[in-house]
């Protein structure tokens, strides 16, 4: 689904990425992890075409979309959900979800409102309230459900679970599982190891820009030395 | 009783035309972050058209209401023209180089103006079928001002529908919070953007052409009106449309009902009315605190460094030359270093509280005005000599800044950058009409230095040594633990506060040492030319400190310089073309887009790293 | 006497009553984390006690003092360190003139227009750099420091006049998991050596159970659980409005036996 073939980035004179290769299948759920400052949400965000890359290529359904300004990779299907959920937050949920609505889409799921608030029950309650209203898990629900909205085949998730409590983040695991099951291509940047094992089938470690490791989360489990070198709890 | 009522309708019919323009400004601004100089020359435009297509168009009703919506929608397009071919290219350079850009589209567009229609006012016909007049408690309204008087909430009614009911409103709404997202989900950004542009800018078109039937199409038009959309949008709340609205009522009813009770102050009113709404509600009526206007320009910056040995030298060598200069040089060019000794002065005391302080002023001609009004008036009236008005030029500013800095330092961003501007129209409006102490317009004569530095020489080298003392002490004050205190509050006030620093005063006592310098860069230059007109403290002398601090580049003490020298040789050599002001737009457009770190900041590229200094920002460290 | 009383504090926004009368104590050189769902009143309550916000009532007596109705600088001055869940460092001055003007600060010396503020307190700020292990980076900028290093280097500069009380706002949000091991395992060093009471709040769990002497929880405004790691953890009500069913952090045991 998702194909990146040595891709680099800079920041002014600083190389922040680094030849990063790796691919996302359908129905799949890749984490992408590292600590902070590794190159998780440049990863992604070069991905969006937010940030240039000056080298390698990014097929999305195998079409390369690493010239193509953001908007044109979204509307092909490539969803993003921020860090820090960048929620609108003068805009009512629904006016949220309006911004983030795209037309259906061949072989991708269809969201309208109402079936993103039988996923997200919270939602439904507060479809009226302004979104800067909403606690920091709610928005972060939202966050997603509005990328939802665009009926995207693949999604990018960066660092969702970061400031929320774990009650919401358990949530989050099962959403994410529930998107896997509709074909969805997740690629997930995580922080937190346990959250990651729990919704993940692959796992990718990056660091000062490079990627150190691939594998399954199974086999990243097994190499506790791996772990405790890129990762380290 | 009736002739007050005609008052207020009069005064609901002008607010109708500055709502239009206010309200365009105000949703340019919203969703670009551009404070648009510009749009006053849309508004004007839209005058100029809509006299030529009133011509051009059959007769009658429908063809002077044709003329008016084919000139707001020329204007509209001139608007989305300027906005592909220009801004653009500038949407990432920092805000303030952008409204650098929005000036030299006023200069440009002027200069146009005035090649196309002339210097004369032109005047247009009355709209058709009301021409007349109906008696209202016995008083004469022109029913083209009842007309107006609705015109105003109509047009309100539709941009809040077109904002609340419809997908694209509710998209402009939320780049207005975020723009980068919108992209991110899937919204073509640059359309939304040149479709704001264009509603922008056929409310402004349209502000001016429906204006035509009570007002001359004029010159002046756009640098008036922009004063007065500012004041509007900043008192309604910055982005807000409602706020825009109650706002134009009050400044339309202040205009209308001022004139009659204090008519010798009715140009001070608005902003003093500005001033206070901004000190009882910091973000004005309807608006929000979430306006930031950053003072820094270009990427992060460096901490401070000290000269390099070679810089030193450098240094060294300017002096000398300096001190050469009128062996070498004949009496013209002495005149000019002269003043581009005292600009430079002017420019560094401003980069103070814009690139340290982190405060940016609209309006820093005040406190040149004030130093150069200050040495003035003691020579007029108390007769002091050269020394005592030297000194007074930079007390009397340093004691306006002390009374407008109170003010302004308890706002921040673009309110704060609109106080200032206030502060300074205040100053100007009392020079100006203030005709029995000031000389009105025809200023104050006379004012000469003392016989030993009559000639233009004695001249330069006093003014040499005072500027040079001035710049000597502004570099240590910046490098002193006040100057930091100064930096640390722009670069996280939430710290600042964290560890005991009370920054309001810190930015207060940074306001008035600019102002001192400024008053003494304002006296320097009365004393220089023997006269100060009010222009001294206009708008535009503003706009020209702006221009040199942001042209040079506002990161480093060197900009401000670069920029005054720049500024001052180039307008010397512009200004005796006809048709200057396109030249000079252009030329200052050109510097935008090829240079957007400023003069200073580009030049470094190019320099070697021994005269830069150590790049701090690079290496070094894990 | 405890160095931090609290006493039934309060405050509402439009009639949301968003912290409800808040009482808790903090002993010198102890660690208090308050954990909690987002939108619980943390954050309020916090801005409370610094000063950031005004407290509809209630009363916090640190050392003795008043702190409600003072001002943040001043609470500062009284020796209450903060660093915030965004780090807000001065990115134009390098690490060690960060540190510098926070002495300045302490010694009273802002009002001097001509030294240069680069040559005084060095020798001060470079040992409260050793102390965060950041005397190594002194002269970089601080704008191109990694994040972590910032938060550091913000420790550094709460620490400048040797406060008794650190406020921290989620210190390690935004670290790796190492950086926020190794960033949490100095406060403690320097909470035990120095005698400075710790109040933090935090959302990484792990690092909570951890490195705090003592868990408050707050939910909807209220304290709903006072005790150590183990009594939060096997209290029902916290697993319900909280943690959950513990899959997303350690549990304490497994963390142990990586160690």
């Amino acid at each position: 689904m998702l194909e990146i073939q040595g891709i680099n980035a800079f920041y002014g004179q600083a190389q922040v990425l680094q030849d990063i290769s790796f691919q996302v299948g359908a129905g799949e759920v890749v984490a992408l992890l590292g600590r902070n400052g590794a190159g998780k949400s440049t990863t992604m965000k070069t991905l969006m075409g937010m940030v240039n890359s000056t080298a390698g290529d990014i097929r999305f359904q195998g079409t390369p979309i690493k010239a193509l300004p953001t908007h044109r990779i979204c509307q092909m299907g490539l969803g993003y959900v921020p860090e820090d959920r960048r929620i609108f937050s003068d805009l009512t949920v629904l006016e949220n979800l309006e911004v983030g609505k795209q037309k259906p889409r061949d072989g991708a799921p269809v969201w309208e409102a109402e079936k993103l608030f039988e996923l997200f029950p919270n939602l439904k309650e507060r479809k009226n309230n302004a979104g800067g209203q909403m606690s920091g898990g709610e928005q972060q629900m939202l966050s997603i459900a509005r990328t939802l909205m665009g009926n995207p085949r693949a999604i990018l998730l960066d660092e969702p679970s970061e400031g929320i409590a774990p009650v919401i983040v358990e949530q989050m695991a099962k959403t994410i599982q529930a998107l896997k099951k509709e074909g969805l291509a997740v690629l997930l940047s995580e922080q937190n190891l346990h959250f990651a094992k729990l919704v993940s089938d692959r796992a990718v470690i990056i660091e000062k820009g490079e990627v150190r490791y691939q594998g399954t989360i199974r086999e990243l489990e097994e190499k506790p030395e791996i772990r405790d070198a890129y990762l380290a709890v | 009783m009736g002739f007050y009522l005609a008052q207020f309708l009069t005064g609901l019919a002008s607010a109708s035309s500055l709502f239009l323009v206010a309200s365009g400004l105000s949703i340019i601004f919203g969703v670009t972050r551009i404070v648009n100089f510009a749009h006053g020359s849309f508004f004007m435009l839209g005058a100029y058209l809509a006299y030529t297509f009133v011509q051009i168009l059959p007769q009658g009703i429908f063809g002077f209401w044709g003329a008016i919506l084919v000139a707001s929608l020329a204007v509209g397009l001139i608007g989305v023209l300027i906005e592909m071919t220009l801004f653009r290219r500038i949407y990432r350079a920092p805000e303030l180089f952008q409204l650098v850009a929005t000036f030299g589209v006023v200069l440009v567009i002027q200069d146009l103006t005035l090649w196309l229609w002339g210097p004369e006012d032109q005047f247009g016909p009355r709209a058709p079928g009301l021409e007349g007049a109906v008696r209202i408690m016995g008083e004469p309204i022109p029913e083209y001002d009842i007309l107006l008087i609705f015109f105003g909430p109509a047009v309100l009614l539709g941009i809040w529908l077109l904002f609340n009911k419809t997908r694209w409103g509710t998209l402009v709404r939320a780049a207005t919070q975020d723009r980068e997202m919108v992209g991110a989900l899937g919204v073509n950004q640059s359309w939304l953007f040149t479709s704001v542009f264009f509603v922008g800018s056929f409310l402004a078109g349209l502000g001016g052409a429906i204006q035509l039937p009570r007002e001359a199409a004029n010159l002046l038009m756009d640098l008036n009106v922009i004063g007065e959309a500012f004041v509007v949008v900043v008192i309604g709340g910055m982005g807000s449309v409602p706020g825009a609205f109650l706002a134009s009522v009050l400044i339309g009813e202040l205009n209308a009902f001022g004139i009659l009770i204090f008519p010798e102050i009715t140009l001070v009113l608005a902003f003093l009315v500005m001033a206070v709404v901004l000190v009882v509600r910091p973000w004005g009526l309807l608006g929000r605190p979430d306006v930031v206007l950053r003072g820094s320009a270009g990427p992060a910056e460096g901490p401070l460094q000290p000269f390099t040995s070679t810089a030193r030298l450098v240094l060294f060598g300017g002096l000398v030359l300096l001190l050469a200069a009128p062996l070498i040089l004949g009496d013209f060019e002495i005149v000019l270093l002269t003043d581009v000794l005292i600009f430079i002065l002017f420019a560094v005391s401003l980069h103070l509280i814009m690139g340290p302080g982190g405060m940016v002023s609209f309006g820093h001609a005040a406190y040149f005005g004030l130093g150069a009004y200050g040495a003035a008036l003691a020579v007029k009236y108390l007769g002091v000599n050269m020394l005592g008005g030297m000194v007074l030029a930079p007390v009397a500013a340093g004691l306006g800044a002390l009374v407008f800095g109170w003010f302004c330092v308890r706002l921040s961003g673009v309110y704060l950058a609109m106080l200032t501007l206030a502060a300074a129209q205040i100053t100007w409006s009392v020079a100006f009409q203030w005709q029995d102490v000031t000389g009105g317009d025809d200023g104050i004569l006379g004012v000469w230095p003392a016989e030993w530095v009559s000639g233009k020489a004695a001249y330069y080298y006093v003014t040499l040594t005072l500027v040079g003392c001035g710049l000597f002490f502004i570099r240590r004050l910046i490098f002193s633990p006040f100057g930091f205190s100064l930096r640390a509050g722009r670069d996280s006030p939430l710290r600042v506060e964290a560890i005991g620093i009370n920054l309001k005063t810190q930015q207060w006592i940074g306001f008035v040492v600019a102002g001192l310098f400024a008053g003494l860069a304002g006296g320097l230059y009365v004393y220089s030319k023997g006269s100060v007109f009010p222009d001294e403290l206009a708008i535009s002398r503003s706009v020209d400190g702006l221009v040199m601090v942001l042209l040079g580049g506002i990161q480093s003490l060197i900009g401000p310089i670069v920029g005054a020298v720049s500024f001052i040789v180039l307008e010397d050599l512009v200004t005796r073309l006809d048709y200057w002001r396109i030249i000079f737009g252009s030329i200052i457009l050109f510097i935008v887009i090829v240079a957007p770190e400023g003069l200073a900041g580009f030049a470094r590229r190019f320099l070697p790293q021994k005269l830069a200094g150590r790049d701090l920002m690079g290496g070094g460290g894990a | 006497m405890s160095l931090l009383v609290v006493r039934v504090l309060a405050k509402a926004f439009g009639g949301v009553q968003a912290v409800k009368d808040v009482s808790f104590h903090l002993e010198a050189g102890e660690m208090l984390a308050l954990i909690g769902p987002n939108g619980a009143g943390k954050s309020t309550c916090f801005n409370m006690l610094n000063g950031q916000l005004a407290a509809d009532k209630g009363s916090v007596l640190f050392d003795g003092r008043e702190l409600i109705g003072q001002r943040p600088r001043d609470i500062w001055r009284l020796g209450v360190g903060r660093t915030f869940q965004i780090t807000a460092t001065f990115a134009s001055m390098t690490v060690r003139e960060n540190v510098q003007m926070a002495l300045l600060s302490h010694h009273g010396e802002l009002f001097s227009f001509w030294r240069r503020a680069s040559h005084r307190h060095g020798a001060e700020a470079d040992r409260l750099l050793d102390r965060v292990g950041m005397l190594h980076q002194a002269d970089r900028a601080c704008g191109v420091l990694a994040y972590g290093d910032l938060k550091r280097l913000e420790l550094a500069v709460a620490l400048a006049n040797g406060p008794r009380l650190l406020l921290m706002d989620e210190p390690t949000a935004g670290m790796a998991p190492k950086e926020r091991v190794a960033l949490m395992e100095l406060v403690a060093g320097i909470a035990k050596e120095e005698q400075v009471s710790v109040l933090f709040t935090e959302h990484d769990m792990d690092v909570v159970f951890a490195h705090s002497d003592r868990l408050m929880v707050l939910n909807r405004g209220e304290i709903i659980a006072t005790g150590s790691a183990d009594d939060i953890r096997s209290n029902d009500l916290v697993k319900e409005v909280y943690l959950g069913g513990g899959t997303t952090f350690d549990t304490g045991r497994e963390m142990k036996s990586h160690a």
